[in-house]
This record gives C-alpha cells, structure tokens and sequence, in this order.
C-alpha cells in the first residue's frame, strides 16, 4: 500500500512536469495551430542556462529567474525572426522549421556543454519538505512550484487586459485586431511565456532525470501525450491530463512490476516508458481525437 | 520540374559502373574506403526515396522513417543471424515485412493529418529505440549489445574486392528501386497519389480510393526505407538499437528537404548530400574552430538544423529545384523569346 502511495506521489510529481510542458504545448496550439516540436529541446537549453548560472556562483533562485527570463525573450524573438514570415506556409514547412530548431538546440548545447550527464542540484530543503515514505522533498517541491506557476498563468490569462487581449487574438484574431489588439505582439508573447513554462518545467525535472543534451525527449513526449489525453485545444484540460498521464505512467510500471512478481513473467517495465507514450498518443489521436475535455470541431468544406 | 534528360542519365550510370574499376590506375582516389563511404550515400538515397514517396508525392508527413529503416535493417539482421540466411535474399524480406508494418501504421494514419500525423510519427521516432530493447524481443534482437554480423562476401570468385562488391549491390539495388519508384510515379497509381497529396477532396470525388492508395502508398514508403535499412545491416554488418534514435529520422528529413519534396532526382542527391556532411562534420568542426575562431565544436546537426529552416525560407523546391529554376529563369532572361515560343506551343498543342 505505502509502495502504492509512492507510486502515485512521483507519478503527480513527474505529471506536474507534463502539464507544464503540455501547458506550453497549448498555449502556442491554440494560438498559432501549430506543434512545436523543439518545446523541449528549448527547455533544455533554459535548463543548461541555469546551470551555468549556478556554477558561476549565483543561487539556484536567481538562476531560475534569470533562465526563465531568457527563455522568454528567446521565445518571443523566435516567433518574430523565424516563425512570423511563414505564417501562411504549408505545414511541412512549419513541422521541418521545428525540427530544424529542435536540432540546433541539442546540438548548440552539446557543443557548448560537451553531451557528459551533468548532476543538477535541488532547491528544496530536506529537512522541511516532504512526507516521510510518500512524497520525497523534491517531488512536493516541483508540484509546488507548478501549481504556482499554474495559478499565476490562470490569474494572468483570467483577470488581467493582457491577458484578455491574448485569449482574443487567439481565438479569434481578426476581431481582436479591429478592437485594436496588436495580434503579432500577442502571438510573440504568447510564444515567450511557453517558453518561460517550458523553462521552468525543464529547471525542476532536471534534478530527476539529469542534465544532458537529450534529457527532454522522453518528457516531451509525454507532454505530447498529456496535451492530446486534455484536447489539445484545452489548457486547463491539458493540465489536467498531465496528472492523468503521470499517474498512468507509473501505474502501468508498478503494475508490470507487480505482475513480474507474482507470476514471474515480464510484461512492461520502466524500460518501455516511452512505448506506453506512443501508445496513448496513437490510442487518443485515432479514437478520441479531441480528447477527454476538448470540443469536437466541425470543420465546414 | 521535367524528367532528367534520359542521355545524361546513361552517362552517370556508365560511369557509377566503371569508376570502380579504375582502382588499379587511380588508387588513391577510388580507394576502398571512399567506395563505402559512396555506398552508404547510395543506401541513404534509397531511404530518401522512400520518405519522398510518402511525403513528397503523398503529402503525408512523417518524422518517423527511422523506425522503418530500423525494422528493416532487423529483420536482415535477425534472418542472416538465426536463420542463415544469404544477404541478397533479406532484401524482398524486409521489403515485405516493412511493407507490411508500414501499411498497418497507415492505418490509423488516415485518420491523422497534417500536424496530428507528424506528431504521430514524432512518437514512433522516439519510441524505437526502447521496443527494440524489450526483453521478450531480446532473444531475437540481441538487447542493448545488438547483432554482429559478416559483410558479403564476393560471389563467383570476381576479382573484387569486399567494399567493390558492396558498391556494385547497393548501386544495382538503387538502380532497380528508382526504376520502380519513377514507374509507379508514371502511371495511373502514381497520378491517382499526387491527386491525393494535391486535391483530396477532389480526389475522393472522381473515385480514387484515397484510404486504400494512403495506406498503400505508406507500405511502399516504408518497403523502400526498409531496403535501406537492410542494405545498411549488411553493409556496416552490425545492428544495434541506439543507432536507430530519433536523430536518423533528422537525417531523413534534411535529405527530402535538401533534394527537394517531391522530386525523385533530388532524394538521390539529398542522400549523398547528408552522408556528406555527417561524414564531413568532424573537418567542419576543426574548420569552424582554427578558421572562423568558434570557441565550439560545430556538429553536424547544427549545420542540419540551419538548413532545414534557412532552405524552407529560400528554396522550399529543394537545392536540386532551386538550382533548376535558378538556371532556367537566368537562361529565359538571356532568351526572352523562349518563353513565348513555349507559350505559343502549348496553346498550339492545346
């Protein structure tokens, strides 16, 4: 029962890490229509920020603030310099743009940082955090920080002019123009707070999964797969499904574990993370399209 | 984009076929290691090819070729490994079994487009890797070790040698591949898969079976990079599961973007050209480091993922299409009458 509880306790920890990155996965979704596929390649470039910042000898707090920082001016300035122009082009341009991203990030990093596996260290205290058996201290630590960072986006997005003003150009930019929204700005921006979420996600896993060039694919991943299980269109949804997705996750591990050791025979391990993924992405892409909270669109020819 | 002059194209044949045989003369310069070096680019066009078939003439995207590379370079491996099997006969064996894994992939691809299908293959990209290890696979598969393998040996006592042979198979394999592909293109089939990249409503209007020339066209696609996949087994004569990450689809991609989408010219030399820069990117680095005073080492993926982007802004036909309008538009500005007499042709001929 308490190896149970564990289970559930990383799985929330891991899951609030899939919604921040499914978070940033919608956000630039829902405004622009397309998949960012470097998501997590960028977060990873935040997350190496940081740790240079540490070992220059700044504290792991104001690393954090000034990799996020980063993160959002690389994100808007990206939208500006190299997505802007191919704003009508055809989606194989955009997916190749992407990926073209994705491999200049892991490879500029692998280059400044070598691909060694770096130790990342945790903020968070050991003495005062934590459930003793359940929740470890940097686990509570990363769901804490999430749902800050959560709450923060859904008072920003929710209460504030500026916040309205990007809800309305995305869902409907050309009204949002004539009311004088500037739509441009507010999709770059909207691009530098994914990025910042990105960022921020990237900056707690770290610790857990170690800082290389390609720590981030599993992840992404996953978030992939969070972001579809909410409807891809849907950011509270997609928060949600991150949860459900890290919760399954270690589910699907504890119970081939547990089935190993009644029966002896090996089902699905830790090692076929990544199969379950692809699984729950093709299961919810072929059968529940808009998923479990998303609205069905119906599209007029 | 017109067909290669047919003439030019027996030229380079020729010449694919006779250069090898100039070792006694030049040996330095057809050195046995440059003529594997040509035969990987050769398996990496056979790739390419597949991956056009699918997105350039198709319009279905995929990110995740790497796994059907993967599953046909296995499946050489695993039948010349446990069964025994000669080289030469694991191709159409791998070409089935991809065709098969591909057209059931195709399947819920159907239902996917766009976005939705690249995200679909995305995962699979990723996810390769980890179901090659999986441990009711690990009999078959070697695990995280891999299999080992022997390279092909020269048959009927030709005066080759084993790089020579490996050159003359993969050439002949390409040979025969490009002639089916540009086959298929040609025909009623291949008008009914451009129909369907093009219009797809309109396709599904005048009756093409969209759902059966999809998945299909998705099994070729995979048949095709299968081929490769087995051709490389024998080639490096070594398989093991890291070597299929999610890079190797990159690779794929930047040989369709360099060639150009949609050209089948142009995947040919969109193969040689990533074998080129991947087998380069040590002397670019050096380079980048000792002449432009970078402080880092430039990889390979860099120049890759500078590409990608800069060739979708400048030359979305690819280097091959690029370079061909290039010339054509420069060679109507020298003769502007050109392209009248064109005009007038075709209203004549119409």
């Amino acid at each position: 029962m308490e190896q149970f509880l564990q289970q559930i306790a990383s799985g929330l920890a891991n899951g609030a890490i899939y919604a921040c990155v499914a978070l940033a996965l919608v956000m630039i979704y829902v405004s622009t229509d397309h998949i960012n596929f470097a998501q997590g390649e960028m977060a990873m470039f935040s997350t190496y920020i940081s740790w240079q910042l540490m070992s220059w000898g700044l504290s792991f707090w104001v690393a954090f603030i000034v990799a996020v920082a980063f993160s959002f001016v690389l994100g808007v300035i990206i939208e500006r310099v190299i997505l802007r122009p191919l704003h009508n082009a055809p989606v194989l341009s955009i997916v190749v743009v992407f990926i073209g991203l994705l491999a200049i990030c892991n490879s500029v990093a692998g280059a400044i940082w070598s691909y060694l596996i770096k130790e990342y260290p945790s903020p968070f205290p050991k003495s005062s955090f934590g459930i003793a058996g359940v929740i470890g201290p940097h686990q509570l630590g990363v769901v804490i920080v999430t749902l800050i960072v959560l709450s923060f986006l859904f008072v920003f997005f929710r209460y504030t002019p500026l916040g309205l003003a990007m809800r309305a150009a995305a869902q409907n930019p050309q009204m949002a123009r004539l009311v004088g929204v500037r739509v441009d700005w507010m999709l770059a921006l909207g691009w530098g707070l994914a990025a910042a979420v990105g960022a921020v996600a990237g900056i707690m896993v770290a610790h857990i999964v170690y800082l290389d060039p390609n720590m981030m694919g599993g992840i992404l991943l996953y978030a992939f797969a969070s972001a579809l299980v909410g409807g891809i269109g849907n950011p509270g949804g997609a928060v949600l499904g991150g949860f459900i997705v890290g919760v399954l996750e270690n589910m699907v591990a504890f119970a081939g574990n547990q089935i190993e050791k009644a029966t002896g025979v090996y089902i699905i391990g830790n090692g076929e993370k990544l199969t379950v993924a692809l699984i729950i992405v093709i299961f919810v892409l072929t059968v529940r399209p808009a998923g479990l909270f998303g609205r069905v669109v119906v599209k007029r020819v | 984009m017109p067909a290669f002059p047919k003439k030019w194209l027996w030229v380079l044949l020729a010449a694919a076929f006779l250069v090898p045989l100039l070792n006694p003369l030049l040996p330095d310069v057809v050195s046995d290691y440059r003529l594997f070096l040509v035969s990987t680019m050769i398996i990496a066009a056979i790739a390419v090819l597949g991956l056009n078939l699918l997105t350039g003439f198709n319009g279905q995207i995929s990110l995740g070729h790497g796994a059907f590379y993967a599953v046909g370079a296995y499946t050489a491996a695993v039948l010349m490994d446990h069964l025994n099997m000669p080289y030469w006969l694991t191709l159409p064996c791998a070409a089935i079994v991809c065709f098969i894994v591909g057209y059931l992939f195709g399947l819920p691809a159907l239902k996917l487009e766009g976005h939705y299908l690249a995200l679909a293959t995305f995962a699979l990209a990723l996810a390769v890797p980890q179901i090659l290890k999986y441990k009711w696979l690990e009999g078959l598969t070697g695990g995280v070790q891999g299999i080992v393998l022997s390279k092909p040996e020269v048959p009927f006592g030709l005066p080759l040698t084993e790089d020579q042979w490996l050159y003359y198979y993969c050439l002949v394999v390409m040979v025969l591949l490009y002639w089916a592909a540009a086959n298929i293109l040609n025909s009623r089939s291949g008008r009914a898969m451009m129909a369907i990249r093009d219009q797809y409503m309109a396709a599904d209007t005048m009756g093409i079976d969209t759902a059966l020339y999809k998945t299909v066209t998705f099994g070729i696609s995979a048949a095709y990079t299968g081929i490769a996949g087995a051709l490389s087994a024998s080639a490096i004569a070594f398989v093991a599961p890291d070597s299929f990450n999610f890079f190797l689809s990159i690779k794929f991609l930047i040989g369709l973007v360099v060639g150009g989408i949609g050209s089948l010219a142009g995947s040919v030399v969109g193969g040689i050209f990533y074998v080129l820069v991947d087998n380069s990117a040590q002397a670019l680095s050096t380079f980048a480091k000792n002449d432009l005073g970078l402080q880092f080492d430039l990889s390979a993926y860099t120049v890759f993922g500078i590409l990608l982007i800069v060739l979708m802004y400048l030359m979305p036909m690819g280097i091959v299409g690029g370079v061909y309008y290039l010339v054509r538009s420069l060679y109507s500005m020298r003769k502007p009458q050109a392209k009248e007499q064109a005009a007038l042709k075709q209203r004549v001929s119409s």
